[in-house]
């Protein structure tokens, strides 16, 4: 499949009315009354994956939950998914327009088994399958992230490993299909086996489609995901993109030199 | 299914009502010759008609409660304390008078009985109005009829069970019930008979200013085996009504008798129950208490553990929105060595409704090898709603264990981001959340009962979030 990262000119600006996209447009975050993320723009195409790194602090994850409209932050600018703008939209709302988040900390639901979450998420989006097509969906999704189809009887994220629930939400954004899915520290808590896993199980929503925004502090995930783009996060603001090679530059000589 | 009946009681769907009409009233209030009107009317034995008068001495005497739920406005002297609703009581549907049938179609009832249940009674205001039973049951010996017929029927037999468990004296709204009871059901199971289908009694009022006081007695013979489930529902007025049942069950050696209760009262029913199981050797006595509705609650659901090897339940749930108070929990007495108590008790508090735990736990001397487990937990739905917890424990026996588990959990607004953020409306979110908190306690429910439970929590958050 020809991506629209390669095309030129006036193919590429046709390609884009007609793909689902995400499209951060001079994005401002405050919480508590202190801007965190200071003017962001930044384009998602479908099928592209992008890497987010950034020192602790830098505002990576306020970012990640700001797309996903978390009530407690307050945004101005403007972010649209395949041309509908989403950002006065509620969180559930923004998931039903094709917007994923997996959570560097998911929360917890005691009683509810991850099945029956992700049979409410499905059910949501309107995507009535029968009960049987949904399990062996489901059931070929639990193996691509290295888990027992047991695991979807456990209660959503409640005594999960921190591997299991970085799994958890993989599986949970190979089963949603979302248009957009941004992985916030999904890398944190995984042994190389698992990363190697993950990564080119996120490679594979990318090459189904999706437009990926994965971000991370380390170097060591990108190896296996090789993302198309690279974007600096430095005190609420994007102050380098670049490709792969960026990372790598990264990794050399830190976020020193930005500040 | 969704009604709306003004504020009191947004999407309470049992809130209509039918017009009153009743072959018998009795005047307001309590006397008695009240008491000696509703006994005569039944034409009950002498020594019944004793039992109730030296009961209204015994509530006359006591005080109300101070502690627990509010009681102050309940006034004794404008309740109507019998309605007898038809002059017979039928064994067939269609013979039920029609405005009744019509309210328990409306329930569902006749539906549920031919699809699951061995037997049922339908209690309308004072008197059971229609009551079943499957042969085969019948055959075997057991009984299951409404109270009064069962005192008419088996006169030694009730009289020597009836208030053995709960006496008069126990507290004002036994001693209330003892004086004026009337229906409730009378179960007896023979020795080593085991009923595989629920025996189901709805209880229903439909009066303004009614009382409803049945009485219920279960013997479970040695080695049988019994499940009885109640629902009760009531139309929303503006006045209080007020509903103070007796449960007693005695549960003999090697027996197991399981007891649901799901209470879905409309918000102006004073519930004030007493429920008290006499568990003998290794049997075991479950209680499983379902309390969605009612303006107030009070009720202990009781295992008094009385042989060798003998085991209690009481899994609790209490469901309390906008001005609703639910005071509620368990007892456990361990009078005899190796006997074990486990109590589980969950508790939603929503729109400024009030739950409290309320507990007693006491191991006598002697009661060596015993064992309790006593876990509450509590969900609070927003900041203006509150639970407590009263856990009072004795224990009299070094050679005994005893955990107590207690927790309050908020629902968090980073726990519905997180629901949500998978395309979860916030009020299914919400559900969600309630449902899987409560489903220790659904679990145990049959399955028909569950998902009506869950659907009722779902219908409670409709529209609750604005």
């Amino acid at each position: 499949m020809r991506k629209i990262k390669d095309l030129k000119g006036r193919d590429r600006k046709i390609a884009k009315l007609t793909k689902s996209e995400l499209k951060i447009e001079n994005l401002r975050v405050s919480a508590e009354g202190k801007e965190i993320i200071k003017g962001i723009s930044l384009e998602v195409e479908a099928g592209e994956v992008h890497a987010l790194m950034g020192p602790n602090g830098s505002g990576k994850s306020t970012l990640a939950q700001a797309l996903a409209g978390h009530p407690n932050l307050h945004v101005s600018g403007e972010v649209s998914l395949g041309g509908k703008v989403i950002s006065r939209l509620k969180p559930e709302e923004r998931a039903r327009a094709g917007l994923f988040l997996a959570f560097q900390y998911p929360i917890g639901t005691e009683g509810v088994s991850l099945f029956n979450f992700l049979k409410t998420a499905r059910r949501n989006q309107g995507q009535d399958s029968s009960p049987a097509t949904f399990l062996s969906e489901l059931k070929a999704c639990v193996s691509k992230v290295g888990l027992k189809e047991s695991f979807l009887k456990r209660d959503v994220n409640l005594d999960f490993s921190g591997g299991e629930k970085k799994r958890s939400e993989v599986l949970q954004a190979l089963v949603l299909k979302p248009k957009i899915a941004i992985f916030d520290e999904i890398d944190s808590g995984l042994d190389l086996d698992a990363l190697k896993l993950i990564a080119k199980t996120i490679r594979g929503l990318a090459e189904a489609g999706a437009g990926v925004l994965v971000i991370t502090h380390y170097q060591r995930i990108l190896n296996y995901l090789a993302p198309d783009f690279v974007h600096v996060l430095v005190d609420g603001r994007i102050v380098e993109s670049g490709s792969a090679d960026l990372a790598k530059r990264l990794e050399e000589r830190g976020y020193q030199s930005y500040r | 299914m969704k009604k709306s009946f003004g504020g009191l009681a947004r999407n309470y769907q049992f809130g209509f009502s039918d017009p009153e009409k009743y072959v018998f009233k009795s005047e307001k209030g309590l006397s008695p010759k009240v008491v000696e009107k509703i006994s005569a009317l039944k034409g009950e034995p002498s020594w019944m008609r004793e039992f109730r008068l030296r009961a209204l001495t015994v509530f006359e005497e006591k005080p109300r409660p101070t502690w627990g739920a509010d009681l102050s406005g309940i006034n004794f002297a404008d309740i109507y304390y019998y309605l007898r609703p038809t002059d017979r009581l039928v064994g067939s549907w269609d013979a039920v008078p029609s405005t009744i049938r019509r309210t328990y179609e409306r329930l569902g009832i006749p539906r549920a009985e031919r699809a699951f249940l061995a037997g049922v009674k339908a209690q309308y205001e004072s008197e059971v109005v229609y009551g079943s039973l499957k042969e085969a049951l019948a055959r075997q010996g057991v009984i299951f009829l409404g109270m009064d017929e069962a005192l008419a029927r088996y006169p030694d037999l009730v009289r020597e069970y009836f208030g053995t468990v709960v006496p008069p004296q126990d507290n004002k709204f036994a001693a209330l019930n003892s004086a004026v009871w009337s229906g409730g059901s009378f179960v007896y199971v023979p020795a080593g008979v085991r009923v595989a289908l629920p025996l189901q009694a709805y209880f229903r009022i439909n009066a303004r200013k009614m009382g409803q006081f049945e009485r219920t007695l279960i013997i479970a013979e040695e080695g049988s085996f019994v499940h009885y489930v109640e629902g009760c529902t009531a139309p929303v007025y503006s006045v209080d009504s007020l509903h103070a049942a007796v449960v007693e069950i005695i549960v003999k050696r090697g027996a197991r008798v399981r007891y649901t209760t799901i209470q879905n009262w409309s918000r102006n029913v004073y519930n004030l129950v007493t429920k008290r199981a006499w568990v003998g050797a290794e049997a075991v006595m479950e209680w499983v208490d379902g309390n969605l509705g009612s303006k107030v609650t009070m009720k202990y659901p009781s295992v008094y553990l009385m042989g060798k090897g003998a085991r209690g339940e009481v899994l609790s749930l209490a469901y309390a929105d906008s001005g609703q108070w639910l005071d509620a929990g368990a007892k456990a007495i361990h009078a005899a060595p190796y006997t074990s108590s486990l109590i589980i008790s969950k508790s939603v508090s929503r729109g400024g409704g009030r739950t409290s735990y309320r507990g007693l736990l006491e191991i006598q001397p002697g009661a060596e090898g015993s064992r309790s487990h006593v876990r509450c937990d509590a969900l609070l739905l927003d900041p203006r709603s509150r639970s407590d917890t009263y856990p009072t424990m004795r224990v009299s026996e070094r050679r005994s264990s005893v955990e107590h588990e207690a927790t309050v959990t908020r629902v968090g607004e980073e726990q519905l981001f997180y629901l949500r953020s998978r395309g979860i409306p916030e009020n299914e979110a919400i559900s969600l959340v309630v449902n899987g908190f409560v489903e220790p306690i659904v679990k145990n429910l049959p399955l028909e009962y569950a998902i009506e439970l869950n659907r009722l929590i779902e219908l409670e958050m409709e529209g609750s979030v604005g």
